[in-house]
């Protein structure tokens, strides 16, 4: 297990390198005058436009420009962003815990009442309670994020007030709205891969021999069916975990939660290069982590799976 | 009020799957800023660090307005210089300036602002070293080709043309005549800056210390800052409100929807998509007034097909080819006003704007315009290419639209198309290293109200931004003569005179004036937009 662990986190290595390579080579083939960006229509006096080049590194070929940044990434600095001119690792620092209150909330929601969900409607195929998930997850699943999102700020926020309309500034209650709304489609998702996983375990054999000798139904279900059926929903919740932590764009920037997606939007609205960088490279690290968390808790939900 | 709103919530929570909208029961939900006389507003997050000399956008430019006060103050609804903390700026020939101080000024941490509290700012924004975007308001003052060269490293450490004469004197040699240049001391480069900002500079831009009527309370990079009312301001422009909560929004749709919801006070960009629903939910709460910013069509006169005299006409004919007044009704929804100068009415008549200055050559004319242009031998290349840029601002309606309305003076659909470049940071490139074969978007935002501020730095011969490469001795001479003058409607009326060469000449297409809006909710009262698009933010009270 250890060794298992040790040569997972040392095969990370070339996965980071090679993939902010890629994000660090893409940015730079937009192409575009960072320098100029900053003064939008207004000729750049030359001295400066020489002093940022020099700062920025903006004149070498790709693979020095990259190694400045590994270099620097190595020793935990991330750079500056060419607009405001702030450490990214400070920029991230303040976006990550926003990121994630709504990722926590967005989790919680999808894992409690999908699974719940799903695990109901997979016991009961085919009766109302089954249908009734069906159809809800389709509507939710059919919805785009955006249209859900300003919909549900406009009928729960503006409209009945429920909610809080943006914003950061009433806490915990703040980010609920925006929470409930990133978790939801993820929430159909788990619903029905549970619905199906559970579905499918009921029809297996061991489920007909525990019957056989005699076993209650609450032990054949809580313990042999849900165990086995909740490998794929694992799988999907840590993907999704990491898809969560690493910012949610669309629906940050339509309740204005200042995390880790709104500041991709922005840094990509004015092509701040080193922090969109910064920001996709901690994405990346995120991904790559919780793709190894799942993969060692398989080896705690299934016995038969050994890691050595 | 929220504590009642959670509690109704909580009551509602099974409702809210089944029917959202029953749980609404007349929810008065007004003034989310919590604390009171406290106006919450949108905000952009600057893009530079909040220093004066740094700071070229509206966004920065908001707060610097709010926390410092400079030698002048632009009127906040003329547009007019006045003295603020100069008690006089005196010259005999309009190149030495001798600038006396108020008494009695302080900075917020109870620093004395003296003459050297402006030397050392200006010597600061001037310095090639510390890279301040505004260094070139500086250019004027003698001795700048020294601290901020061209190319190469600063030959002088300081500004040669400043002389410190006592704690509320100090002079300025200019490097040229420029007689208005008084006027554009009202800009947020030229403000004083403590010994602070340069003792501890980090902790000062985390927090900058000013001489304004607010104080800077918190500010947290990237999402907010609130300031509060400086109690000890010894200004006559107190804050009327007990201080300003600024909400850094990416999606102006976001802070639009806040709003009309009650959670924000004041927005100052309304979006277009919104345009046709502000009269009902703000009706007369929404404010759209002119702005400092015009926008024209800018031409290549470094490609020899448009220098000639028979593209001058060609030019002239476009420009009573577009119709102004429709594009601006049914496109911007009348938020920009068509163009009959190359200034903006925020000048105001005194200033130098002179309304319809540009006479029949900018108004619609299907008959005059085609005439013209077929004179001239018709559109160099036989067809128009109006670049614009695609990623922001959504120009292709209103460049389509041009050209619609070109096309229908042609009687040709093939006349005019517009040339659409990816994106902004591409489009300049190509701007600023002549690489245009025909006409281009182009925008210009004011430095400071003044009628010079229009037409040197972009029409006179290698101006800064004169990006088309025009060049014209009448022109020049004339700018020249207005700035020598010392007598300031003379000048204004020779800039005028300028003005008219470029009627002749047509360098660039007026089109229309870019207005500023915005919007605010039933709590606050007051609010109007300087010159600049920026509320007014020490008169707006809180009811």
């Amino acid at each position: 297990m250890g060794r298992y662990v040790a040569r997972r986190l040392l095969q990370m290595l070339p996965v980071i390198i090679g993939t902010t390579f890629l994000v660090f080579a893409l940015v730079t083939a937009m192409g575009g005058d960072p320098v100029q960006n900053l003064y939008g229509e207004r000729p750049v006096p030359e001295g400066i436009r020489a002093a940022l080049t020099a700062q920025y590194h903006l004149d070498d070929p790709l693979p020095i420009r990259y190694g400045y940044y590994l270099a620097g990434l190595v020793q935990g600095d991330f750079g500056t962003s060419l607009s405001g001119s702030r450490p990214i690792s400070e920029m991230i620092a303040d976006a990550w815990p926003e990121t994630l209150r709504i990722a926590g909330i967005a989790f919680a929601f999808e894992m409690v009442i999908g699974v719940a969900a799903g695990v109901m409607a997979g016991m009961r195929r085919g009766k109302f309670l089954d249908n009734l998930v069906l159809l809800s997850t389709l509507t939710v699943i059919a919805i785009p994020i955006f249209v859900l999102g300003q919909v549900s700020q406009i009928f729960l926020g503006v409209k009945a007030g429920i909610f809080p309309v943006s914003g950061t500034n009433e806490g915990f209650y703040s980010y609920l709205l925006p929470g409930l709304v990133l978790g939801s489609v993820s929430l159909a998702y788990i619903a029905r891969l549970a619905r199906a996983s559970v579905a499918e375990n009921l029809r297996m054999d061991y489920v007909r021999t525990a019957k056989a000798k005699g076993l209650s139904p609450s032990r054949i279900t809580g313990i042999h069916v849900l165990r086995n059926s909740l490998i794929p929903v694992v799988t999907y919740l840590g993907a999704d975990l990491g898809s969560l932590m690493g910012g949610a764009i669309v629906t940050e920037r339509i309740f204005n939660i200042p995390g880790v997606g709104y500041n991709l939007f922005k840094a990509i609205q004015i092509e701040d290069g080193p922090a969109l960088v910064g920001f996709v490279t901690l994405l990346v690290v995120v991904y790559v982590v919780m793709a190894l968390v799942v993969d060692l808790l398989y080896a705690v939900l299934d016995p038969r799976i050994r890691y050595a | 009020m929220r504590g009642a709103t959670r509690t109704r919530w909580a009551a509602c929570a099974v409702a809210v799957a089944l029917a959202a909208t029953a749980c609404g029961g007349g929810g008065d939900d007004s003034g989310g800023s919590g604390a009171d006389g406290i106006v919450s507003s949108s905000w952009g997050d600057p893009q530079n660090p909040l220093e004066p000399a740094n700071t070229n956008e509206v966004q920065g430019g908001k707060v610097l307005d709010m926390v410092f006060r400079g030698l002048i103050r632009y009127d906040p609804k003329t547009g007019e210089a006045q003295n603020m903390l100069a008690e006089s700026i005196d010259s005999s020939d309009a190149q030495n300036f001798t600038i006396k101080l108020k008494d009695g000024w302080t900075f917020s941490n109870g620093e004395k602002v003296t003459a050297k509290s402006f030397v050392d700012a200006w010597n600061y924004g001037a310095a090639l070293k510390n890279n301040q975007k505004n260094a070139y308001f500086f250019q004027y003052i003698e001795g700048y080709d020294k601290v901020h060269p061209e190319s190469g490293s600063a030959s002088a450490e300081s500004l040669s043309g400043l002389k410190v004469v006592d704690d509320l004197t100090f002079t300025a040699k200019l490097s040229q005549k420029f007689s208005l240049w008084p006027d554009t001391l009202g800009y947020s480069a030229f403000v004083p800056l403590p010994k602070a900002f340069y003792d501890d500079h980090d902790a000062w831009l985390s927090k900058p210390i000013g001489n304004g009527p607010y104080t800077i309370e918190s500010y947290a990079k990237g999402s907010s800052m609130n300031l509060r009312k400086w109690d000890d301001y010894p200004g006559d422009d107190k804050a009327k409100n007990g201080g300003v909560d600024l909400k850094v929004f990416t999606d102006n749709n976001t802070a639009y929807t806040s709003l009309t919801s009650g959670n924000l006070d004041l927005v100052d960009d309304v979006p277009a998509s919104q345009l046709r629903n502000v009269e009902q939910d703000l009706g007369d709460r929404y404010i759209n007034t002119p702005a400092g910013i015009i926008q024209t069509l800018s031409f290549p006169f470094y490609d020899k097909e448009w220098d000639t005299d028979n593209a001058r006409k060609v030019r002239q004919g476009l420009s009573m080819a577009i119709n102004r007044k429709q594009i601006t009704d049914q496109i911007f929804q009348k938020t920009r006003t068509p163009a009959s100068d190359w200034t903006s009415p925020v000048l105001g008549e005194d200033g130098g704007f002179k309304e319809g200055l540009c006479g029949k050559e900018c108004t619609y004319n299907k008959a005059e315009a085609k005439k013209l242009i077929d004179e001239g031998g018709g559109i160099p290349g036989g067809q128009l290419k109006i670049s614009y840029n695609a990623d922001t601002g959504s120009h292709k309606e209103w460049v389509d639209a041009v050209c619609n309305s070109i096309n229908n003076v042609m009687g040709n659909n093939q006349a005019c198309v517009g040339g659409a470049v990816g994106t902004f940071a591409d489009f300049r490139n190509q701007v600023s290293t002549q690489k245009m074969t025909g006409p281009w978007r182009a925008g210009w935002q004011m430095d400071y109200p003044l009628i010079q501020n229009f037409l040197q730095p972009l029409y006179y011969t290698n101006a800064p931004s004169n990006d088309g490469k025009w060049t014209n001795q009448d022109f020049d001479d004339l700018v020249d003569k207005a700035n020598a003058e010392t007598d300031k409607a003379k000048a204004i009326t020779t800039f005028q005179d300028a003005e008219k060469v470029l009627v002749e000449q047509m360098p660039s297409i007026p089109l229309w004036y870019q207005n500023g809006s915005a919007g605010y909710s039933e709590r606050v009262s007051n609010v109007e937009l300087n010159p600049f698009s920026v509320p007014v933010y020490t008169e707006i009270t809180v009811n």
